[in-house]
């Protein structure tokens, strides 16, 4: 099963979080990825920039509305995922209580639907 | 490093934890006591190298602090810190052995019901042997920030809750005790698993053993806390074989310490003596079991199996459970033990599908076998022991 892990929490900037704390989360998430990796479990890995640099755009009127900002203002933003293979939900819930974003915020587990592989959308296993 | 700066490092490391719960028990306000205490270790560092250091470092600590201390609370906004009188005179006569030791009341405190079973490991690590909470957060795998905001809330509501400095009364005791026991011991059992396959088991397991040594010299006559420092110690002892993941059983016994089996051994029989048997006197007797292959003899199976009988008795945990099958498939054969397995329900428990397969290939049923160890494979974050797992398994 294919799942993505959404690292969810509050958005701070920098300064905010310190140099300590900063280099405590290079140091954890680069840790994880390798892990994960290195498990032969990760498809993907992102951290996303803050939700000020967001673009969120629609046709769902008729013409192109291009809008400032995310989607959804919330208290918490996504500001990272890790997509990966494994077994099932419990071996993805392992993974995920070591995400260091759970420290801090929240992981939620999405299972994929479908995927789109070798120039066609597939059933996941 | 000056003499002075040295021998108050030394002062600090043996005598922190008495120093602050002395200064923390009339409030409740260990915030207070900890500025008083870092308060009067500066201090100490100016005036040691010119002025001397006094004959009894730790109660001309104290008597600093609490003047420190006596000032906050008297002082308000025009008041600033006096000049202290002359501290040498009022101590002269007052060494560490006459200062009460409270470090058991702040024990009580640090794994009161009212505080969060999460925090107090961290708690007594910070308060009792004086880590700073960057420390800790290390230790746990949390950052900083994080760890320093809970200690910081832990405390304000010591002090706000006015949880009392006291022992808890004997009525008590079958309650309050085992939270203590139990922080103490997570001192030593800290979800070690790195993520990145590099796991630091150890790092504050010789603080465990220090915390429960004190625990058992404070309380005296009570076998749990001479049962704990059995545990840790025995535990310990094996640290060096441990390394790798290698598994109880196949570690080679000339790298087990044999001080600390020493003294784990004294600590059981010690605990032994008052015939009040217990969670940690058990868990330590199944480590000490372990110690007969040290001695050549065969791993005693079936006095496991007893031992781990009475664990589930009194403390049925998943990882007893689990051991307790483990012993049966030794003692009764695979299958039995496969049968003590399926009665436990916890699908996601990473030893209980190790332990399924180990047993399934004793059996012979391969397929089975393997599917379990792949389920145990994708439990585990581990690197060390998934490559273990995938040996087993034959990969």
């Amino acid at each position: 099963m294919r799942y993505s892990l959404l690292v969810m929490s509050r958005e701070a900037t920098e300064a905010e979080i310190g140099e300590e704390a900063m280099a405590w989360g290079r140091a954890a998430f680069d840790a994880y990825a390798k892990s994960l990796d290195s498990a032969g479990v990760l498809i993907s890995a992102d951290i996303l920039q803050p939700v000020a640099a967001a673009t969120t755009i629609t046709v769902r009127d008729g013409a192109l509305k291009v809008q400032d900002g995310p989607f959804a203002d919330t208290k918490e933003k996504l500001n990272g995922t890790f997509v990966i293979q494994v077994p099932d939900l419990d071996s993805a819930i392992a993974w995920a209580e070591k995400c260091p974003g759970a420290q801090y915020g929240a992981v939620e587990i999405r299972p994929s639907a479908i995927v789109f592989s070798d120039g066609s959308w597939h059933q996941v296993d | 490093m000056t003499d002075a700066a040295t021998r108050a490092e030394e002062v600090a490391r043996s005598s922190y934890g008495r120093l602050l719960a002395v200064l923390a028990t009339p409030t409740g306000d260990i915030p207070a006591a900890e500025d008083a205490l870092a308060d009067a270790f500066e201090r100490a560092l100016a005036s040691w190298p010119t002025a001397g250091i006094p004959d009894n470092p730790a109660g001309w600590l104290l008597t600093v602090a609490r003047n420190r201390l006596r000032d906050l609370y008297k002082s308000s906004a025009h008041r600033t810190s006096t000049e202290l009188e002359d501290t040498h005179t009022v101590l002269d006569n007052l060494d560490l052995e006459a200062i009460p030791d409270k470090r058991l009341e702040l024990l009580f405190v640090c794994a009161h019901p009212a505080i969060e079973a999460a925090i107090r490991t961290p708690l007594m690590l910070q308060t009792v042997l004086g880590f700073e909470s960057a420390q800790i957060a290390v230790a746990f795998a949390v950052p900083e920030p994080a760890m320093a905001q809970r200690l910081v809330r832990a405390k304000r509501r010591i002090r706000v809750a006015r949880i009392p400095f006291v022992i808890p009364v004997l009525a008590d005791m079958p309650t309050r005790l085992p939270a203590v026991l139990e922080a103490i011991y997570g001192a030593y059992a800290i979800d070690w698993q790195g993520v990145a396959g590099e796991t630091i088991r150890e790092s504050m397991s010789a603080e465990a053993l220090y915390l429960a040594t004190i625990l058992a010299a404070l309380l005296g006559d009570e076998p749990e806390a001479f049962g704990l420092v059995a545990l840790i110690a025995l535990s310990l002892s094996r640290a060096k074989a441990r390394e790798n993941g290698v598994p109880l059983d196949e570690q080679d016994t000339n790298l087990w310490d044999a001080d600390l089996i020493a003294q784990g051994e004294a600590a059981l029989r010690q605990a032994h003596g008052y015939g009040r048997i217990g969670r940690f006197q058990l868990e330590a007797a199944i480590q000490s079991a372990h110690c007969a292959r040290r001695d050549g003899q065969p791993t005693d199976y079936v006095a496991l199996r007893k031992l781990y009988t009475a664990l589930v008795g009194i403390a049925p945990t998943l990882g007893a459970r689990v051991s307790l099958a483990a012993a049966i498939g030794e003692d009764d054969g695979p299958e039995a033990g496969l049968a003590e397995l399926d009665r436990i329900d916890a699908p996601r428990f990473q030893p209980l599908w190790a332990t399924r397969a180990h047993l399934l290939s004793q059996l012979g049923r391969t397929e089975d076998a393997r599917a379990a160890y792949e389920k145990a494979i994708s439990l585990t974050t581990d690197e060390i022991t998934r490559d273990r797992l995938r040996a087993r398994a034959g990969e």
